[in-house]
């Protein structure tokens, strides 16, 4: 389903050519739950941005689906971002003017759903996520753990292939961590596709697979059961 | 479209009200920037017409053929003038050319120069000349001519050094000469000694160069008999259109013994030239102030696109494409711009204008008023709101441009 091949990531920094992924190459399959996972400054993140298409790679591919997301224009990558992909930004990323609901909303008005259908799916992707008494909430009037579940709730509501989490739990209490963990969970017994960075070992331990990196490469990619 | 509408109207409704008000509050002054200073301008000019109308030509104003010294029976004339339908007053002026002098009791040197300038003397009737002028309140001393006031004059302010503080060879003026003050006056060798009743100042040149005085004091001087006056000007119902009244003097057989026309054509040329200039600055002025308020236009949607940078990356990551955002700032742009432009208009409309109607401009010569057209206000704001809508488009376009990564992580 995601093929990595031959990924090559540097980029400058003053006069310095800061090598943040070196010729990393894996495979996920569809429904398979992954955590990367490693120090900070281990190019965690960096290749999370690679694999979802919100940054080119210096080098490699990526292919989706049998999409070479590297290769595609600027606005090819939005279109497939929009059809295939799913968001959990580690600070939630909701727009502040807007509810619960329609920050849910918004990608399925992108994809042409009817205002009145958007509403009643964006409204069950909250249901599902436990805030279905929140729809008309706007994020300041949310703790960070409901916002984080709006969060999750944009990226499922338009049945995305694949969701990616960068952090999903950085911001969030250990309590209110595991809530977020225990939907991640529900999502991949559904049989959702799911790519989860985070620097906690604990918790990339719910996946069923880790692969770990250190300065820019993998160091291990193991299946936890 | 659909998206940039859903995102606009709720940014639009939910951004914080204080800020959506100042923002509508800068638009407004943009848009009264591109009128205020145009509209001056012209107001300057419309001023000074209005006064020369008012003051001094009337409505319509007959005056002497080239080559003749006087209107040809002239008393048909007046009544042809007081007959017609709309005609409110007629006042009817002998003018002859004149000098006045003054100071001559205490000349002791008869070889110096007289103190003695040429005038323009109106001969009239107090109270026809004050229906069709009002002059009576442009008086800045003494009391105006009352129908027994024969040896009486009013001086106009060009005259006097006191209102008037230049003294070249073309332009004399007189000093020492105020109410009270013994002139002499000279019309073709006629020499007669008159008292100084009061001075007249207004913003016309020809109606502050001249010296006023009965009809019948300067009949007397001129040795005419026959009743033939210089000008007849009149005043029309505030509703009539003076064409038309020209239209009917000029059928009357009148336009064959007189010159015959309305006020905006005895307007002088200097005015008229003046008008044109002054229609140029206002352009001009009007276009640098369409230049400010597009840049004013870019920096409030900049900054506003500048502080969502994130949010705009979020939405690029989450899929949302350029032409929905940037719709949704075009259409934020056009809405404050719109609002600001329709508060603009009202603050016009209901306060400026009417203020400056009620409180002109003391501009040297004319009272100054506030001119805001219906069209020219109307394509003013048309023009300020597609700049708004372009300098709206630019700076969505420039952050949506930007590395979508970037914008999400403030870097």
């Amino acid at each position: 389903m995601i093929t990595v091949e031959h990924l090559h990531k540097e980029y400058q920094s003053g006069d310095a050519k800061v090598v943040a992924l070196h010729d990393v190459g894996f495979s996920i399959e569809q429904g398979e739950f992954v955590a990367i996972t490693g120090k900070s400054g281990s190019g965690k993140s960096t290749l999370l941005y690679q694999m979802s298409a919100l940054d080119y790679p210096t080098s490699g591919s990526v292919v989706i689906d049998k999409t070479d997301v590297t290769r595609l224009s600027k606005n090819a990558r939005a279109e497939f971002r929009l059809d295939k992909l799913g968001f959990v930004f580690q600070e939630y990323a909701l727009l502040p003017e807007l509810t619960a609901l329609e920050n849910v909303m918004i990608p399925l008005l992108m994809r042409g759903v009817s205002l009145g259908e958007a509403k009643d799916r964006a409204a069950g992707a909250l249901r599902r996520v436990s805030l279905g008494d929140r729809l008309g909430n706007r994020p300041s009037q949310l703790s960070g753990g409901q916002q984080q579940r709006v969060a999750i709730a944009r990226a499922v509501a338009h049945d995305p292939t694949i969701i990616f989490a960068d952090e999903p739990t950085a911001n969030l209490d250990s309590e209110t961590s595991k809530t977020v963990l225990d939907i991640f969970l529900d999502l991949h017994q559904n049989g959702q596709t799911l790519v989860m960075v985070t620097h906690e070992p604990e918790y990339a331990a719910l996946a069923e697979r880790i692969i770990q990196l250190s300065d820019g490469e993998i160091v291990s990619d193991k299946k936890t059961r | 479209m659909r998206v940039g509408f859903f995102l606009a109207v709720r940014q639009l409704g939910r951004t914080n009200k204080g800020t959506t008000a100042l923002i509508i509050f800068v638009m407004a002054l943009t848009f009264l920037n591109l009128v205020f200073i145009g509209g001056i301008l012209v107001g300057l000019i419309e001023g000074s017409t209005t006064t020369y109308r008012q003051l001094y030509s009337g409505d319509v104003i007959m005056s002497v053929l080239d080559k003749k010294p006087y209107i040809e029976d002239s008393p048909a004339a007046i009544a042809v003038a007081e007959s017609l339908p709309w005609t409110r007053a007629v006042s009817a002026r002998y003018v002859a050319g004149g000098l006045l002098e003054a100071n001559y009791k205490d000349r002791t040197n008869y070889t110096d120069p007289p103190d003695q300038t040429n005038v323009l003397v109106e001969g009239m009737n107090p109270e026809d000349e004050n229906s069709v002028t009002g002059i009576k309140n442009h008086l800045v001393e003494g009391s105006y001519l009352e129908p027994g006031d024969i040896d009486s004059v009013l001086v106009g302010s060009t005259k006097l050094y006191q209102y008037s503080p230049i003294d070249t060879p073309g332009l004399k003026t007189l000093k020492n000469v105020t109410v009270g003050t013994k002139v002499r006056i000279d019309i073709d060798g006629n020499v007669r000694e008159f008292t100084v009743k009061g001075i007249v100042k207004s913003k016309v040149q020809e109606m502050d160069s001249r010296v006023y005085m009965l009809d019948t004091s300067v009949r007397d001087m001129l040795g005419r008999t026959d009743n033939g006056v210089n000008e007849i000007v009149m005043r029309l119902d505030s509703q009539s259109d003076a064409d038309l009244a020209k239209q009917a003097l000029m059928v009357s057989g009148i336009g064959d013994r007189a010159k015959i026309q309305t006020w905006q054509d005895a307007q002088p040329k200097a005015i008229k030239d003046i008008e044109g200039t002054f229609a140029m600055l206002g352009n001009i002025v009007g276009s640098i102030g369409l230049v400010v308020a597009a840049i004013t236009t870019f920096i409030v949607i900049y900054i506003n696109a500048i502080t969502r940078r994130k949010f705009i990356g979020i939405l690029r990551g989450i899929g949302v494409d350029a032409i929905a955002i940037e719709f949704s700032y075009v259409l934020q742009a056009l809405v404050y711009s719109v609002m600001g432009t329709a508060f603009g208009i009202l603050i016009l409309v209901y306060i400026l204008e009417p203020y400056f109607a009620a409180h002109p401009i003391d501009f040297p010569f004319s009272d100054g008023i506030l001119v805001a057209t219906f069209s020219g206000t109307l394509i003013r704001a048309a023009l300020l709101v597609l700049a708004s809508v372009v300098a709206g488009y630019i700076p969505a376009r420039i952050v949506n441009n930007q590395n979508v990564l970037d914008a999400i992580l403030g870097r």
